[in-house]
């Protein structure tokens, strides 16, 4: 006979083991370009990432790191835009860039049966392309268009006028792009920007799925053979930004029925020592469901459908910010209730169910954050292209397994002086 | 191909099991065959609302995500016109915390008065954020009741009006949960680490006593066969004018949606699609255009949207968009072509069941669908689609008298 099920009771639940992460393993290919490779995964497939570190800023051509990698595509000396794209389509496999402020990079992914074939046009795309005049043309009036949209959304104006607001209109990082800017890009701006940057010296491959000896060799036959420039690798000098001189922000928008809001301030990168600490911090605060920004704003004053908060880490510097969208007519309510529950976390030790309940989610994240060759390679990157090694995760499971409610008091105290913040509201106060 | 093994409880719930012991992890996928669609036409928003409140405490358990948190795991929902799902993963250890809050949310909610007056404004924030405090936001409700006149498709998921979400009741939440959330309505799927005896096993243990449905489902009407093309122009304030075309198309079960398919996928999938390269790069009459079907249950729309390059006039844009259009009906799609996009549909699917959770979902879809093993078989579907095929569709899709159109023009023109 069943016995009768207790459901008020959860059910007894285990501790998060320890696991095994899977390391990246390095190879060189006859250049001396680095080959990052985890294999994990049954899907025969791969994602081919080939990462090129930006080596410069310039505040009179500011889209140029982003717009050489995107027009990459758009031209060969062998094949048209379209012919490129025709192939590259032809065998199911999708191509795609990234770019940010520290990074640019070229993406692949392929089922491993088309990899040989998809390769030489991505190869031809990355040293060899030739920014056709007419669809330099073309990128230039979309991406103006594009960005005229951009700033019609409350969500595009609050974070590129926050991150003005943090590391002001002069650093890469603070950079507010303008309509003008695209003006700026041409063909010859483009080729000579490609010949600096785009040299075996300054590539990193990282390949995640399921990696073959053979998949090193294909790599080396149509990257490892165009040989290294005299130079040394080129380096971005690093940039002191300057934060604004005024704390609150406003960018009225009448129309608005919500306001978009950030509060945050520069931060350390997860380079620094307390950064574990405060990644718990930032948790317990607004960093899952659980947390005390998501209960109190929206579980319990319904005043938004979601708020967060984020410790950023970029390659020089990082920020924190907490970020959300309200009805207009609670902005004043949701800005005060934020700074309370900054305030609460200087002033109260957080109870052990609370941090218990943080800690697990942030093990159990993690857990499915190394999940998987592409989730594997992510975890890489974040330690490989800001200079640490795997231990980091230790120092960071170890932490997160160990805090104790005076270590989170104190990290709060420490870096969460309310006076340190800026705010920013878009919409109506 | 992606394991899977069923079994049907007495009470009708249906339980699949996936097993991969690659992963320390395992997720619970509970799709409940309820959406939009089956909304009454005075309540509509309901079913995403209702989600919501899936999460505001069940009759033994206080809250829903706290005690998921403490055992290492996470979730989420959507809602769609067809289906409301939830999925939740957890490290495989933990799994039961799963069965235990799902199994007692399906047994029943505890109707909290407080938890639908916050959720009713989370969701009209929601509602707010999505379709009125964006540019181009409010398409969706404008071009839904343009292109359906009687079927609930003229909805969208988040409602008609925020008023609908503003007056909902608790009596409203207690009937809607007793009609649609029981286990003859609903599939289960446990993916990851995991035996698919213990997850039977559990699976009767936590969810065996709960109660079939005896309450019939609502019937809705089905939308007849539009007889002529709609038009309808709005002014906002947004910077670019643009078009959307919605063509009446079949529904997600029928053979013919393969072949439809891949006609939005010659379209508009990736930069050697013909919409992209005549109308964006060759003429330059759009800085964006996109086609696709909205692969619903019932019959669906099969929508053909872009900007305008500022300057181009709507109906030399609208003239870029049927000569592609024409050349599908005329031209027989040649084989590369066609090659090109059955490959593409195979890698996306490889990539798309990379992880445990989209194989899960893929899962419960496939057995809503009428057969679970779809998700082995799909791709063989697509490869049969023949050019002529391609055509066939195309004449039968792109009639004139099966259009409507909406012109969404900047205030400024």
């Amino acid at each position: 006979m069943q016995t009768i099920l207790d459901r008020k009771e959860a059910p007894s639940s285990n501790k998060i083991k320890s696991f095994n992460l899977i390391q990246a393993k390095k190879n060189v290919l006859d250049n001396g370009i680095p080959v990052y490779s985890i294999n994990a995964g049954y899907q025969d497939l791969a994602k081919i990432e080939f990462i090129f570190p930006n080596i410069s800023f310039d505040l009179k051509r500011p889209l140029l790191n982003s717009a050489t990698n995107r027009l990459m595509s758009e031209g060969t000396s062998k094949y048209t835009s379209q012919q490129l794209a025709d192939h590259i389509d032809y065998y199911g496999s999708f191509f795609e860039t990234e770019e940010n402020s520290d990074f640019t990079s070229v993406i692949l992914f392929t089922l491993n049966k088309h990899l040989e074939a998809t390769l030489p046009f991505i190869r031809d795309l990355i040293q060899d392309p030739v920014f056709p005049e007419s669809e330099v043309g073309v990128y230039v009036q979309n991406s103006k268009q594009q960005l005229v949209v951009d700033n019609e959304r409350t969500s595009s104006i609050t974070r590129r006028k926050f991150n003005e607001i943090i590391f002001g209109e002069k650093h890469p990082y603070g950079y507010y792009v303008k309509g003008d800017d695209f003006d700026t890009i041409n063909r010859e701006n483009l080729i000579g920007h490609h010949k600096n940057k785009y040299i075996p010296q300054n590539c990193t491959i990282i390949i995640s799925g399921v990696v073959k000896d053979e998949t090193i060799k294909i790599l080396n036959k149509f990257f490892g053979n165009n040989p290294r420039s005299v130079s040394d690798k080129p380096a971005i000098e690093d940039q002191v930004f300057s934060s604004s001189s005024q704390k609150k922000h406003l960018v009225e928008r009448k129309d608005a029925v919500q306001s978009g809001l950030r509060i945050g301030k520069p931060f350390f990168n997860r380079r620094h020592p307390d950064y574990p600490g405060m990644a718990v911090v930032n948790t317990l605060l607004g960093g899952f469901f659980g947390s005390r920004l998501m209960s109190n704003i929206r579980e319990e004053k319904g005043y938004t459908y979601s708020i967060g908060s984020a410790i950023v880490s970029m390659k020089q510097e990082g920020y924190f910010f907490i970020s959300t969208e309200v009805g207009v007519d609670v902005t004043a309510p949701a800005i005060e209730e934020i700074y309370n529950e900054i305030e609460l976390l200087t002033q109260e030790y957080v109870e052990y169910d609370e941090l218990e309940m943080a800690r697990n989610y942030m093990l159990g994240s993690f857990l499915k954050g190394v999940d998987g060759a592409f989730q594997l390679a992510e975890r890489f990157k974040s330690i490989y292209l800001y200079d640490l090694d795997y231990s980091y995760y230790e120092k960071y499971m170890e932490k997160i397994r160990t805090i104790q409610p005076d270590e989170i008091k104190d990290l709060a105290c420490k870096y969460f002086e309310p006076s340190g913040f800026y705010e920013l509201v878009v919409g109506r106060k | 191909m992606i394991n899977h093994t069923s079994h049907t409880l007495s009470n009708g719930l249906k339980v699949i099991v996936h097993e991969d012991d690659s992963t320390p992890l395992a997720t619970i996928n509970i799709l409940y065959k309820v959406g939009a669609r089956d909304e009454d036409p005075n309540k509509t928003g309901f079913a995403h609302l209702f989600e919501h409140l899936m999460f505001g405490g069940s009759v033994n358990i206080p809250e829903y995500d706290s005690p998921l948190q403490l055992a290492g795991g996470d979730n989420n929902a959507f809602t769609n016109n067809d289906i409301t799902n939830y999925y939740l993963t957890l490290p495989a250890n933990n799994i039961e915390t799963g069965f235990w809050l799902e199994s007692d949310r399906m047994l029943s909610l505890d109707f909290s008065e407080k938890s639908l007056e916050v959720q009713r404004s989370v969701v009209i924030e929601e509602f707010k954020q999505r379709y009125l405090n964006q540019p181009y936001g409010d398409v969706w409700l404008l071009l839904r009741p343009l292109a359906y006149k009687v079927h609930p498709y003229q909805w969208a998921t988040i409602g008609k009006e925020v008023s609908h979400i503003a007056n909902a009741n608790l009596d409203d939440v207690r009937d809607f949960f007793f009609r649609f959330y029981c286990p003859d309505n609903a599939i289960l799927v446990v993916a990851g680490n995991v035996k698919a005896g213990d997850v039977f096993s559990l699976a009767e243990k936590w969810f065996g006593e709960i109660k079939r449905n005896i309450f019939a489902r609502p019937k809705y009407p089905m939308e007849p066969v539009q007889q002529e093309m709609r038009e309808l122009t709005v002014r906002r304030k947004i910077p670019y004018d643009s078009v959307y075309r919605a063509y009446h198309m079949c529904s997600r079960l029928e053979l013919q949606f393969y072949a439809v398919d891949l006609i939005s996928d010659i379209l508009s999938r990736g930069r050697s699609s013909r919409l992209y390269n005549l109308l964006v790069k060759e003429k330059k009459l759009f800085t964006e255009v996109n086609a696709y079907p909205t692969s619903d249950f019932d019959r669906g729309l099969f929508i053909i949207e872009g900007k305008l390059v500022k300057g181009v006039s709507m109906q030399e844009a609208e003239a870029g968009l049927d000569e592609v259009i024409d050349r599908l009906c005329n031209e027989l799609v040649g084989a590369d072509e066609l090659e090109k996009v059955k490959n593409k549909v195979e890698s996306t699917m490889e990539f798309s069941e990379m992880d445990i959770s989209g194989r899960a979902l893929n899962l419960a879809i496939a057995e809503y669908m009428g057969d679970v093993n779809l998700i082995n078989t799909e791709l063989e579907l697509y490869r049969k689609v023949t050019s002529d095929d391609i055509r066939n569709q195309a004449n039968s899709l792109f009639k004139k008298t099966n259009c409507s159109i909406l012109h969404y023009l900047a205030e400024s023109n």
